[in-house]
């Protein structure tokens, strides 16, 4: 990347510091997304921290029990206030972070000013790269041979308005074409707790993102939420189809050969 | 068809999965709502506008309700009509039957009305020995199908249309009506033809409201069909069942709604029938009826104003929500066990039937956020039904099984050092597990996720880990 020997500084002229939240998917299932994050974070100048981290709190918010989300949140609030922004590789917990913490603590006056100014910092990684630090895609240092579709994940596009970033940033790798399938912005199913505890409803909703993805004709599907990925990509393998898939931040890392699509392995 | 339970939600839902009628009927419903309607909206430069003064004017009304209310019973009594105060679904009965009997009433045409669902009209009229008979044609098709709504505007939506060319055989014959129609026109027009004797047998006409006007009286209610006007104008007495919150200040807030609900929900322009109800029948008038009656009804509603969850009161019926939803996209109306479905069914009905009853519709969301999108008056859903697992945790009517996995979940996630040994621990073993493919066909833990998908495999090492590990190495240099 071009600006990779500039350094990003803050209005006080210290580099600007930026904590990497990995999310407990990333963090467990595909270390991948992470480095690949770090590094097209580090593209921007700005130094990449990833402090010691578990999850946001979603499934315990998500399912009603505000007690140990608000534990777990005043955690993630604790060991990410001190960054001058948080980036996370995932519009989901992105949005948790950014639009749900502040309601979380909507009657602790204290937690609640501590969770705003959390928020206000946060950004999902396609956003922050394009919006924040305001890359020029034609700079990425990235090449895909193929046609790549991407999946809007729903909390990205409608909590945090991530819908053109990934797809502008797209536009800068080199021989990559992207196809888009009907309904991008349509939900895959997943929905945290929801894909396991109505499996067969799940499973019909994403049998329909995996039809569009085929239609495509595109031979990588790419999104930015790991959870929405390992849904379609295991639906995907379920139903014997060659369509691979991965998180947009290993394309546009360029990172796209180190490791095997998600649920593959190396052929070699 | 037994009556749908709502306790049995999985088992509906996956009946209604393997049904392939209802699949075709549903793919339908896809393919036209949801197209339809951005065609409408796109065409209304003024859409957003009307939207956010629809909020708005919604709003202001919960705000002033009682005000309001009072202001319409003022007027509709000036213009000679009644109204009928109901706290419970058995009041709002007992006032309808207590008007059809004092006409001695055989038999009702009903205009569609959600309200009539609510309090379960048909069942209880049928048990004192009145006939209703439904006009709305989807309202028609399930009465003979003995079925209860599958959508709030759409009634009859599930049904394909050799199912209802068969529903019309069975039940036409007898009427004379031997020959099985498949030409949707022909179809329609044998339902037209039998349905018109009804009208003049009828000694009451019920119909809903869409909204109820305080400043005149009035109640209006829109159709496609033109049944509702000979509902209501042809027989002795017109009862309209309507709930609190659709009363509106004036004609010219109704408007307002007129303009985005049709557009919302069919994606028409405005619906071809519109039409203002005042009063009874004047000496002057050429017809109508000779009385007009209004049942007002609460059952939970006014509990709602001031709680977590009033935006509800705003909704509008359009029925957008479901349309754009993935979960009633796959298991349509039915298997929600409700009178009311879909997004707004989840979130209403909690209210009405109390949330240890109605645990399971809130959860059965994946939290997609496009309703809230598509609403018309921006109900923000996604939080309703967030609200309303929270109210369910609290009361302790969520299953131990679960309670039990969140706890021993949040024990690991607030103590980092644990959870990193643990994650360690288990990622290696899943990647051992799914080292040959990348992924595993089955789990016995995982049961939900595998029985239709793979699980893909985990790269091995955390990430956390890995990262620790390169930092170390780069100190080291």
């Amino acid at each position: 990347m071009a600006s990779a020997s500039e350094t990003s500084h803050g209005s006080s002229g210290a580099p600007t510091n930026v904590g990497l939240f990995a999310t407990c998917l990333v963090d467990l299932f595909r270390p991948t997304v992470g480095f690949a994050s770090a590094q097209l974070i580090e593209g921007t100048g700005c130094s990449v921290h990833v402090p010691e981290q578990t999850c946001c709190g979603q499934p315990a918010y998500n399912s009603g029990d505000r007690q140990h989300a608000q534990q777990i949140a005043r955690q993630a609030i604790e060991s990410f206030e001190g960054y001058d922004y948080v980036v996370v590789p995932s519009g989901s917990c992105g949005g948790m972070i950014a639009v749900h913490y502040p309601d979380l603590f909507a009657d602790d006056p204290e937690w609640n000013r501590r969770a705003r100014a959390l928020a206000a910092k946060t950004f999902e990684l396609t956003a922050f790269l394009a919006d924040v630090m305001k890359i020029d895609a034609k700079d990425l240092d990235a090449e895909y041979d193929g046609t790549v579709t991407y999946h809007d994940a729903c909390t990205g596009l409608r909590e945090l308005g991530v819908k053109d970033q990934p797809r502008e940033l797209l536009s800068g790798v080199d021989d990559l074409a992207l196809e888009e399938m009907a309904d991008t912005d349509a939900c895959c199913g997943f929905g945290g707790t929801f894909c396991v505890k109505y499996g067969e409803v799940s499973t019909d909703i994403v049998s329909r993102k995996t039809a569009n993805v085929v239609k495509s004709g595109a031979d990588l599907l790419l999104a930015g939420d790991l959870g929405c990925l390992m849904n379609i990509a295991g639906r995907l393998k379920r139903e014997g189809s060659s369509v691979e898939v991965r998180h947009v931040a290993e394309v546009l890392a360029g990172m796209s050969d180190q490791t095997p699509p998600i649920g593959e392995v190396d052929e070699g | 068809m037994e009556f749908m339970q709502p306790g049995a939600f999985k088992k509906n839902a996956n009946r209604a999965m393997a049904d392939r009628d209802l699949r075709s009927a549903m793919a339908m419903l896809n393919a036209g709502m949801i197209p339809n309607r951005q065609g409408a909206v796109d065409r209304l430069p003024e859409f957003e506008q009307l939207s956010r003064r629809g909020r708005e004017l919604k709003d202001h009304v919960l705000v002033y309700l009682d005000f309001y209310l009072e202001r319409f019973e003022r007027n509709c009594e000036a213009s000679g009509g009644h109204v009928h105060w109901c706290a419970t679904p058995e009041d709002a009965r007992r006032a309808v039957l207590k008007i059809c009997q004092s006409v001695d009433a055989k038999s009702v045409t009903k205009g569609k009305s959600m309200i009539a669902e609510e309090i379960h009209l048909n069942t209880f009229l049928e048990q004192h020995d009145i006939e209703p008979v439904e006009t709305d044609l989807g309202e028609y098709i399930i009465q003979l199908a003995e079925e209860p709504p599958s959508h709030i505007i759409g009634p009859a939506i599930h049904k394909t249309k050799d199912q209802v060319s068969d529903l019309f055989l069975k039940h036409h014959a007898v009427l004379g009506r031997t020959e099985r129609q498949t030409d949707p026109q022909k179809m329609v027009n044998e339902a037209r033809e039998i349905l018109r004797q009804k009208y003049f047998d009828a000694d009451v006409g019920i119909t809903g409201a869409n909204y109820l006007i305080a400043e005149t009286g009035s109640s209006i209610i829109v159709t496609n069909e033109g049944n509702g006007d000979l509902t209501q104008t042809l027989p002795k007495i017109h009862i309209v069942v309507a709930s609190l919150e659709k009363v509106v200040p004036t004609l010219e807030d109704a408007t307002t709604f007129l303009r985005i609900l049709a557009r919302s929900a069919t994606g028409q322009e405005f619906s071809a029938y519109t039409t203002v109800s005042t009063g009874a029948r004047r000496d002057d008038d050429v017809d109508g009826p000779g009385e007009y009656h209004v049942i007002l009804l609460d059952n939970g509603r006014s509990a709602m104003l001031g709680s977590e969850v009033q935006d509800m009161l705003r909704c509008i019926r359009c029925g957008a929500c479901m349309n754009h939803c993935p979960v009633y996209q796959s298991i349509g109306g039915h298997s929600y066990g409700t009178v009311y479905v879909g997004p707004m069914g989840a979130v209403l009905s909690p209210a009405l039937l109390g949330v240890a009853e109605i645990k399971h519709l809130p959860c059965a969301s994946t939290l997609c956020g496009r309703c809230e999108e598509v609403c018309p008056v921006s109900i923000p859903l996604p939080r309703l039904l967030r609200q309303w697992r929270q109210r369910a945790f609290e009361a302790g009517v969520v299953p131990n099984v679960e309670r039990w996995a969140l706890s021993v979940w949040a024990f690991f996630a607030k103590r980092p050092w644990l959870y990193g040994l643990g994650a360690r621990l288990a990622m290696r073993g899943l990647a051992y597990l799914g080292r040959k493919e990348g992924r595993m066909r089955k789990l016995w833990f995982a049961g939900g996720w595998t029985q239709g998908r793979d699980l893909p495999a985990p790269e091995g090492e955390t990430f956390q880990a890995r990262w620790r590990k390169q930092q170390r190495k780069k100190v080291m240099g």
